[in-house]
């Protein structure tokens, strides 16, 4: 395989620089210290892709003992050759937020708060209010008489965040129910 | 995009318009920068100045709205000084096709048109046609009814002098762009065109395009290096949830969503497959039967056999003409004609316009189920500023999503690429993939009609599904597979196998592929290729900038789209130092080229350059859109002018709307909202925010909603830089920071002075004290084709605000 931009830098960096410097002087060990505890030192990189906008810039996420430790812009990637925005540079941030959202919440007819609820419960009160609605309001036949299969009273929003996988997923799903009233942020 | 972010650096000329390019794609911007490197002119058309404008090499302001009238003014520069590419417009287009006879035009009106529907009756814009069924060509251009001729008589009301009173643009800017761009209608030149929502968001949005497409193709600009028709796609995984198809009116793959009139696949079929009088039009969509087989068999397995039609019949039917998109989603919940639903990874109550009608509606429904990163002004609607929760009724679910790091899976970029993801860390607490949520809600649905029965189990419990959701299977789903042993070429496909590309997907039931685009994308032979990362090019690729071994790209790897078109008759490049493709030694080099026959000079195997039109040729006539065969300029729904001077139809006749009591229209030239209003985003925010609002070091730098507004309007309506202001529309009322700047200017419309300001939408009330939604001013008027609304043209007005409730 060719030589990529990274490999090539990561020669560069281990060799030629350090020699360089040493040579012209530098006392290396205050650096060398440094370089030892760096924090993405011993992580492992992951190739992602930035979530925000259709310029899809890779990156690399540097995980440590399960852990998000780092992220960058991927400098091999022909479009970005390693640069990120504003945005993409805020990664690590977005996933140290304190504001995420950790645990399904309910939030019960009338109430004034939000009460915190397990998987199971929540996906087994989804199913059967989609199974009633469905039941109940499915058109089998129009006024012409003709097989319609469709499921109005439900809808489905979103999202150009899924991957294409999810999307898959998400229209089988909804043309299986037969929910008609399916729309994404392509049309905002 | 036609192209792809690289290839902008072809460009001789990049025309900019209908999108702020370096602030939303900042980091492919650099290859516009590298076109400016290599000479070319950048030219940023938009209503106010701004980081793209300020890397331009000069800003042209448009008043919002009116961007058929200056690129039809730019139609008719071509026209009139016969500055097209005459054997591409000849041979590659549809230029020399004779229009039917019931075409006409009159005052803004095209013939067939019924005022009581809204709508028209596009038979009335047929080509003529020959005893074997086929166009009627005129190569010599004499007949009147020539698509060219009818084009040039149709912009020769768009002078210069018309186009400057509409749009607000000096006759000199007009020249300096069309000058500009005019020029690569050489052969050895090439321009391209960089939108994006700044046009499709008005109710003559798809036209705006379709005037692209029109210069393009006079310019021969469509196919080439550095050319073609560049749409700058905003949200990350739009192209891929596009070509998916979360919408109502396509199934996966662009065929249209099955309606009431085609009972059977063989009555889908013959209406969905075109079929083309010319030997040498490949008419591409011929073989839409294979794709839908596949898709049928994708979906339902086993359980889909030629004998039950592949189960085409359990698929929802939509009722002809009727219009299911999300405007009419929200109308009907107003309404109170829906129970609930799912709105993942969207923020409503936020970004949809005319936010006011979104969050009342969404008050109406029984039920409502959210995934999400952070709470949003869509999921906590229940609780927003002046709502009683006590009153609210509706019983909300919020699931907690995953983010990109803590998935798998890929997506597809705005050039079509096909990029893996890997998981680098397991999700938040407890947060899910969107796949995670809906495979196991999907079982227990399945498990429901299992133990108790119900209406219409089948399509349910036949479907070809899964226990638990694994990327890499549904990765290969998407490709599809063999399901029956089958020989292809001189190989043998097990059952089960790959299948290696979309030519091998069949109409008979042997095969199934949950999407045709991307079949080829994983392959027994070479694996997974959105995976790849290889920087490998030939000579001729480097040249453009081509990376075919990286990643992988949808249809089988081509990169640049109709590409057919970069060639002449026996193959040879129009531009030989930019070459896509090339016929050397009887085969083709480059790029995957549009299809594997041999150039057009061969009679009988060549093919012409527009592969997915039914005729092959470049349409500049066109029967499909819903407002018209030719774009013709029509004001914005809401406007400051009570006549314009292309016609007496001041609007467009036939876009959507609603008219509920939360739907006001303010009349034409209201002097209650005389000024014109457009909304963005910016770079440290995501659309309406709510993902960027929630990371502190963005909301540090842009950290309020403001208001951009001329020094003059400030003067006039006694503001300062800074102070508070209130923005009414006939909808909805939104507090902002006044910005008084020389990037917005006053604009001259018609003899009179037209103001225009601007607001970025990316704050809301879950935010404290940064605002709240600017699209509670923006109007639900929508575009007739793709019912996207105009939330980039309406009518407001402003004044100093005594106090602020919404900003702290």
């Amino acid at each position: 395989m060719k030589k990529t931009r990274r490999s090539f830098l990561k020669g560069l960096s281990a060799g030629v620089i350090c020699l360089s410097l040493g040579q012209l002087g530098f006392d290396l060990k205050e650096a060398q210290a440094f370089a030892g505890a760096i924090k993405i030192e011993g992580a492992k990189e992951v190739i992602s892709v930035c979530p925000f906008c259709s310029v899809c810039c890779q990156v690399i996420a540097y995980v440590r003992d399960g852990a998000l430790v780092s992220t960058e812009g991927d400098p091999d990637f022909p479009v970005s050759e390693g640069a990120l925005c504003a945005k993409g540079a805020a990664l690590f941030s977005m996933y140290s937020s304190h504001h995420r959202l950790q645990k399904p919440l309910y939030r019960a007819p009338y109430s004034d708060r939000w009460e915190e609820k397990d998987w199971d419960w929540t996906l087994n009160q989804i199913a059967r209010k989609v199974k009633n609605a469905r039941d109940k309001n499915i058109i089998l036949k129009d006024e012409k008489g003709r097989t319609v299969n469709r499921l109005e009273n439900i809808f489905m929003m979103g999202t150009s965040h899924a991957s294409n996988e999810e999307c898959a997923v998400i229209h089988q799903a909804m043309r299986g129910l037969g929910v008609v009233h399916m729309d994404h942020q392509a049309r905002v | 995009m036609t192209n792809h972010w690289i290839d902008i650096q072809n460009s001789d000329a990049v025309l900019i318009i209908g999108s702020n390019a370096a602030e939303h794609h900042p980091v492919a911007f650099k290859w516009v920068m590298r076109a400016k490197d290599r000479g070319a002119a950048l030219m940023h058309v938009d209503p106010k100045f701004s980081r793209t404008s300020a890397r331009c090499d000069f800003h042209v302001p448009l008043r919002s709205g009116t961007d058929i009238a200056f690129l039809g003014g730019m139609i008719n520069h071509i026209l009139e000084k016969e500055l097209y590419f005459k054997e591409y417009v000849e041979k590659y287009t549809n230029a020399a096709f004779v229009v039917g006879k019931n075409y006409a035009f009159n005052d803004g009106l095209f013939s067939g048109f019924n005022a009581a529907a809204r709508r028209y009756d596009k038979s009335m814009w047929a080509m003529e046609t020959g005893p074997d069924g086929g166009p009627v060509i005129d190569p010599s251009f004499k007949n009147e009814r020539c698509v060219i001729n009818l084009m040039r008589k149709h912009y020769s009301r768009y002078t210069l002098k018309n186009v400057s009173d509409i749009t607000g643009v000096s006759q000199d800017n007009l020249l300096k762009v069309y000058d500009r761009f005019c020029a690569t209608g050489k052969p050895d030149k090439a321009g391209t065109i960089m939108y994006a929502l700044g046009w499709t968001q008005h109710t003559v949005g798809v036209q705006n395009i379709r005037c692209s497409a029109l210069i393009q193709l006079l310019l021969g600009n469509i196919g080439v290096a550095g050319g073609g028709i560049n749409a700058l796609r905003g949200e990350p995984n739009v192209q891929g949830s596009t070509d998916h198809a979360l919408l109502y009116n396509n199934l996966p793959g662009y065929h249209a969503t099955p309606n009431a009139s085609w009972q059977t696949l063989a009555e889908y079929n013959k209406a969905n497959t075109p079929v083309t009088a010319l030997k040498n039009s490949a008419n591409w969509w011929s073989n839409r039967p294979k794709y839908m087989t596949s898709l049928l068999k994708g979906w339902f397995g086993d359980a889909a056999t030629p004998e039950n039609d592949f189960c085409y019949a359990y698929l929802p039917k939509l009722e002809p003409g009727q219009d299911y998109s999300y405007m009419y989603v929200m109308d009907k919940m107003y309404h109170g004609k829906l129970e609930g639903g799912f709105i993942f990874g969207v923020n409503p109550m936020n970004s949809f316009p005319n936010t006011n009608k979104m969050r009342a509606a969404l008050d109406k429904l029984d039920w409502l189920v959210c995934s999400e990163l952070h709470h949003s002004e869509t999921t906590d609607n229940w609780q927003r500023p002046g709502s009683d929760p006590k009153s609210q009724k509706t019983e909300v679910f919020l699931l907690p999503s995953a983010h990109r790091i803590e998935k798998e899976g890929t997506i597809s970029n705005s050039g079509r690429w096909l990029q893996w993801f890997d998981q680098g860390v397991k999700p938040a607490g407890e947060a899910r993939n969107f796949a995670d949520i809906f495979v196991p809600l999907f079982n227990k649905i399945r498990a429901l009609y299992t133990a108790e029965g119900g209406v219409l189990p089948e399509p349910i419990l036949k479907m070809h599904w899964t226990e638990k959701f694994k990327a890499d299977e549904w990765t290969k789903r998407i490709n599809g597979f063999f399901w029956a042993d089958t020989k292809v070429g001189d190989k043998t496909y097990k059952r089960g196998q790959l299948v290696p590309a979309f030519g091998a997907l069949t109409a008979d039931g042997s095969t199934s592929s949950l999407n045709w685009v991307y079949a080829g994308s994983y392959t027994e032979e070479e694996g997974n290729k959105s995976k790849r990362r290889d920087t490998t090019q030939t000579p001729m690729q480097a040249a453009i900038g081509l990376y075919p071994n990286w990643s992988w790209c949808w249809p089988v790897n081509r990169r640049i789209l109709y590409n057919r078109a970069s060639v002449d008759e026996n193959g040879k490049p129009w531009n030989p130092e930019r070459a896509v493709i090339a016929w050397e030694n009887g085969k083709w080099t480059g790029d995957v080229p549009d299809g594997p026959w041999p150039p057009m000079a061969d009679k009988e195997k060549g093919k012409l350059p527009f592969i997915m039109m039914k005729d092959g040729h470049g349409g500049f006539f066109a029967s499909g859109p819903a407002d018209g065969p030719l774009p013709e300029h029509y004001e914005p729904a809401e406007t400051p002018l009570s006549s314009h001077v292309f016609s007496k139809q001041l609007s467009s006749p036939v876009y959507k709307f609603h008219s509920s009591d939360m739907d006001q229209v303010a009349p034409p030239a209201d002097p209650r909202y005389p000024i014109v209003l457009t909304t963005y985003s910016l770079t440290e925010h995501w659309c309406g925010g709510g993902e960027t609002r929630n990371v502190p070091n963005l909301l540090e730098t842009e950290p309020q909603l403001y208001v951009e507004m001329s020094h003059e309007l400030a003067r006039e309506k006694g503001i300062q830089n800074g102070d508070g202001v209130i923005v009414e529309s006939a909808r909805g009322r939104v507090e902002a920071i006044a910005m008084v700047t020389i990037r917005i200017r006053p604009f001259t419309v018609m003899g009179k002075t037209v103001h225009l300001i601007g607001m970025p939408f990316a704050y809301g009330w879950t935010t404290p004290k940064c605002g709240d939604s600017t699209n509670r001013l923006t109007i639900g008027a929508c575009d007739p084709n793709t019912t996207i609304p105009e939330a980039k043209a309406c009518c407001v007005n402003l004044h100093k605000a005594d106090t602020l409730t919404e900003i702290g």
